[in-house]
């Protein structure tokens, strides 16, 4: 219990502490201190709920009303910030909801009996983790990276103290949604989140950030309505506003088809989804850690948290048809946009897009095979894409650049976050590593389902995949003239951070079946009362460590080799006349030219716009459809 | 000693043999095909004894390193194949082997290597569906991505994935580098990019890229195998002969055709996967 409070307090704390703190110095002490403590606790926490777990009903009239005040002043927030930059949708949205939310409050939510308020399972677990560990080392880092953000640009006011208010404000709401099993809970967090987001995308308060921030705020409002919707259509409808209810209810034969669209819509905004895809990417002006909190371990992640959780009574019916379609066309349309992009945190975001909707896609088929490869792919995309985003952040902070293209060369320029990069990047695509043991989860899972479409789809995404991050990594390897060197100012809280994320995300390919048979398969055990089968094989196990193994022993290998080696070097064939530094050519003319390498972006063939006026339409008309065949059910 | 580490064993010590022996034979061929004698069967490995005797001359002191690494892990790919092991596993092992030529190209840093890097990398995302599909056709059909057991099969398997085995045999010759589809690199001398992916490579690294290559192309030859291959004893005699039927059309074609821009390869890539492969899985399906 203590812990609890704990974990969704004293974050929240800290960052009151730190509004007020105006001190460089002073923010860096209490930042790493309050990250240690956190991280500390999440361990606690795991150890301590790891065997029995936690089932607490509060039954505090007064916690809920707490709940109802705060709501309120939010919503007064919301709309007061509104008025002042004269949007008029978000006032709209927000007036609906909270009025409904609080006259459901008031009128009915007493009447439903509340067996759990606050529920704590493996799968908990593995988010309390992802959260405190990911989302702390990211604060850490953000300590220098701002320092030098303002630095860079001075004509953002510095509000330093309010942005780490709102990174640790964010870890304590994200703790709350995956604590709390009472929906009214969990929609009271959901709301922080959005609201906390929103503040950080429009952080600079320049034109473009304020834009994009709205855009966020009405895109996570809309599935905030969709949550709060849902919540009421349970609460009259079906009598309960527990999560944990909801697969038990199903399957004593209940119809939970229009509670389940409408937490389905919920959780494809919050994980930026398409039609709603595009708030992610507008949220790329915000200073990089707060990208990186928003992409790995908190925002999006609360959205397949909540799909996931749900899956079972997904499945079979219109409602897993609605998810499962709406994230397999997001994950093959945005890995194809991906590769049409060269701006670094771009690529990211389209990758993040396409990653979760993988992961809703495994959501919305519902079978064990498929939410086990859902949650495996939660914990390696959480922490790779964070290392990626911190990487990019430190290199562009170093070079002026976040575009891949300026990478060129990043080994000879920037050699430690080359390696940073590498790590990130095979840790995001490429056998042995992480994600594509889940994908291959996933794969298995799809075919096993006999969706076939969601098969074609797999498979073409997983080649645009491969394509956008190969090149990139090629990008990085390039072997310059070592006049290129660039000097590194990389500081302790950055390597701290970087080099954990980095060691996580090798070790974490090795530990992946324990994670697989203490973690996952406990709890989809308990959800589907079956004992499955190994999802992924022992002998195909050890032939991928051993594969690791290989591929650790690569550095060695190569310092062996620069040792050993007794290669003439000559200059590269150029078509003209190599100048002798590998960098300048004479052209036919006899001019000095510049050589000039780039990737190819096929935009004639990937067009974003096009792709993305593609993917809006279908995945509306998918969620249009399937919301009207489920009223239609109904009525 | 069991049969699995045995074939491991022959394919790893007699496989680049083998794969010598065919790429003899396929320029004997070839050479018979436009009315020139021909090299001796056994040029390829004069080539690369005298590849292997040459001094060692390089841009940077790491782009040999990766062929190294490439080398290694097609070695490592083809034994999963040989063993028996999971399909899936080596179609993963494979695409990592490739990436590791394509970053030795990009390492290299020359204008040649890297269009060489981007166009090999291009025909991995066009074939990449194609091999994912015959994977997931022996799953659907079997029940069972592992070779051995796919091999166990009651009847061939093509019988049931004609399509995929109609578009499998299409990237097919991509993968062995054959014209229409030798973007990246080929064998002869005729490539417009110089000699693409390899520019920079030479010596002792340029032989093993043509040593991984016998390794390659053995056990690609070794998927058409499981397509005709089935529990009967002495079906591995239908199985060798359509490898070499096929490896015979792939050389007509070679030699019957002009390189295509890699626009209209790309995309016939997909569409062959989409339709080939979506069609027979859906009959597959439906047949359940």
């Amino acid at each position: 219990m203590e812990s609890i409070l704990l974990l969704i307090l004293f974050p929240l704390f800290t960052g009151t502490i730190l509004l007020f703190v105006k001190n460089d110095s002073l923010r860096k002490i209490i930042v790493r201190l309050a990250a240690l403590i956190l991280i500390a606790v999440s361990l606690l926490t795991t150890v301590r709920y790891f065997n029995d777990g936690l089932t607490l009903a509060l039954h505090r009239e007064w916690i809920n009303y707490g709940m109802v005040v705060i709501e309120s002043i939010l919503a007064i927030v919301i709309i007061a910030l509104s008025i002042k930059h004269k949007k008029h949708l978000p006032i709209l949205l927000i007036l609906i909801q909270t009025s409904l939310i609080n006259w459901y409050e008031f009128t009915h939510s007493h009447e439903v009996e509340i067996k759990a308020d606050i529920v704590i399972d493996r799968f908990t677990l593995i988010m309390v983790l992802i959260t405190g560990v990911i989302g702390s080392l990211i604060c850490v880092y953000a300590l220098n990276y701002m320092k030098d953000y303002h630095h860079h640009h001075q004509e953002v006011k510095d509000r330093r103290p309010f942005f780490f208010f709102l990174l640790f404000a964010f870890l304590s709401a994200m703790f709350g949604i995956v604590l709390s099993n009472n929906l009214l809970w969990m929609y009271f967090f959901w709301e922080i989140t959005t609201l906390c987001s929103f503040l950080l995308i429009g952080y600079t308060q320049e034109e473009t950030a304020v834009k994009n921030a709205f855009k966020a705020l009405i895109m996570n409002l809309l599935g905030g309505f969709g949550f709060a919707a849902g919540i009421i259509y349970l609460g009259y409808a079906v009598g309960t506003q527990e999560l944990n209810q909801l697969p038990v209810l199903a399957q004593s034969g209940i119809d939970l088809l229009i509670p389940a669209v409408l937490l389905a819509i919920a959780g494809v905004s919050k994980s930026a989804q398409m039609p709603f895809s595009s708030w992610l990417l507008g949220a790329m002006v915000a200073p990089t850690p707060s990208s990186a909190l928003l992409h790995s371990s908190t925002m999006v992640k609360a959205g397949v948290y909540l799909l996931i959780r749900i899956a079972p009574i997904l499945g079979f019916n219109v409602a897993g048809i609605l998810v499962m379609m709406v994230g397999g066309i997001t994950f093959l349309l945005a890995s194809l946009m991906a590769i049409t992009q060269s701006d670094g945190k771009k690529v990211l975001a389209y990758s993040t897009i396409s990653n979760l909707g993988l992961i809703v896609a495994c959501a919305g088929i519902g079978s064990y095979e498929s939410i086990w490869a859902g949650m495996l792919l939660i914990i390696f995309h959480a922490i790779a894409k964070s290392l990626m985003f911190l990487s990019v952040g430190t290199v562009e902070h170093n070079m002026g650049s976040r575009d891949i293209e300026d990478m060129h060369g990043l080994i000879i320029k920037l050699p430690e976050m080359a390696l940073m990069m590498t790590i990130g990047i095979a840790g995001m695509f490429l056998a042995p590593f992480g994600m594509l043991v889940s994908k291959w989860a996933a794969l298995k899972a799809f075919i096993d389902s006999d969706n076939i479409l969601i098969v074609m789809i797999l498979v073409f995404g997983s080649a645009a995949t491969l394509f956008y991050w190969t090149k990139w990594l090629g990008k990085l390897v390039a072997v310059l003239n070592k006049i290129e060197r660039i000097p590194s100012k990389l500081t302790f809280d950055e390597w701290i951070a970087l080099g954990t994320h980095a060691v996580l995300t090798v070790v974490i390919c090795f530990a992946f079946p324990l994670i697989g048979n203490q973690f996952i398969e406990p709890y989809l055990n308990a959800q589907f009362a079956v004992q499955m089968d190994a999802v992924i094989s022992d002998g195909n196990i050890k032939i991928m460590s051993m594969m690791l193994g290989m591929i650790l022993l690569i550095p060695l290998g190569l310092l062996g080799f620069v040792a050993l080696k007794e290669d003439r070097i000559v200059t590269s064939y150029m078509g003209g006349v190599n100048q002798g530094d590998n960098r300048y050519f004479t052209d036919a003319l006899g001019n000095r030219k510049k050589m000039y390498l780039s990737n190819w972006y096929m935009e004639k063939y990937f067009s974003e716009t096009r792709l993305n006026t593609i993917g809006i339409i279908t995945t509306s008309a998918v969620i249009v459809v399937i919301f009207f065949m489920a009223l239609g059910g109904v009525l | 000693m069991t049969g699995s580490t045995l074939s491991v064993l022959l394919y790893i010590f007699v496989g680049p043999i083998v794969g010598g022996l065919i790429s003899g034979l396929d320029r004997k061929i070839t050479a018979r095909m436009q009315g020139r004698y021909g090299p001796p069967l056994l040029q390829p490995f004069y080539d690369v004894f005298k590849l292997l005797s040459k001094e060692s001359i390089a841009v940077n002191g790491i782009q040999n390193f990766f062929i190294f690494c490439f080398l290694i892990f097609v070695v490592f790919t083809g034994s999963l194949f040989f063993m028996g092991g999971d399909i899936l596993l080596v179609i993963f092992a494979l695409t990592l082997a490739s990436i590791f030529m394509v970053l030795g190209a990009y390492c290299a840093n020359s204008p040649y290597s890297s269009i060489g890097a981007m166009r090999e990398l291009l025909q991995m995302m066009a074939y990449e569906p194609m091999v994912l599909l015959t994977a997931i056709g022996f799953y659907v059909v079997t029940k069972s991505f592992n070779i051995t057991e796919i091999m166990g099969f009651n009847v061939p398997l093509v019988l049931y994935l004609p399509g995929i085995f109609l578009g499998f045999a299409y990237i097919l010759t991509m993968k062995l580098r054959k014209s229409p589809f030798d973007l990246s690199m080929s064998h002869h001398a005729h490539q417009e990019v110089v000699k693409g992916i390899t520019t920079e490579f030479s010596g002792s690294t340029l032989a093993m890229i043509e040593i991984a290559h016998w390794y390659e192309n053995l056990f690609l030859m070794g998927f058409i195998f499981l397509f005709f291959v089935w529990k009967m004893p002495g079906s591995w005699l239908v199985g060798l002969g359509a490898c070499i039927i096929m490896y015979f059309i792939e050389i007509v074609l070679d030699n019957a055709s002009a390189r295509v821009k890699w626009q209209l390869a790309f995309s016939s890539a997909w569409i062959v996967a989409a339709a080939l492969g979506f069609t027979n899985l859906l009959i597959l399906f439906l047949m359940k």
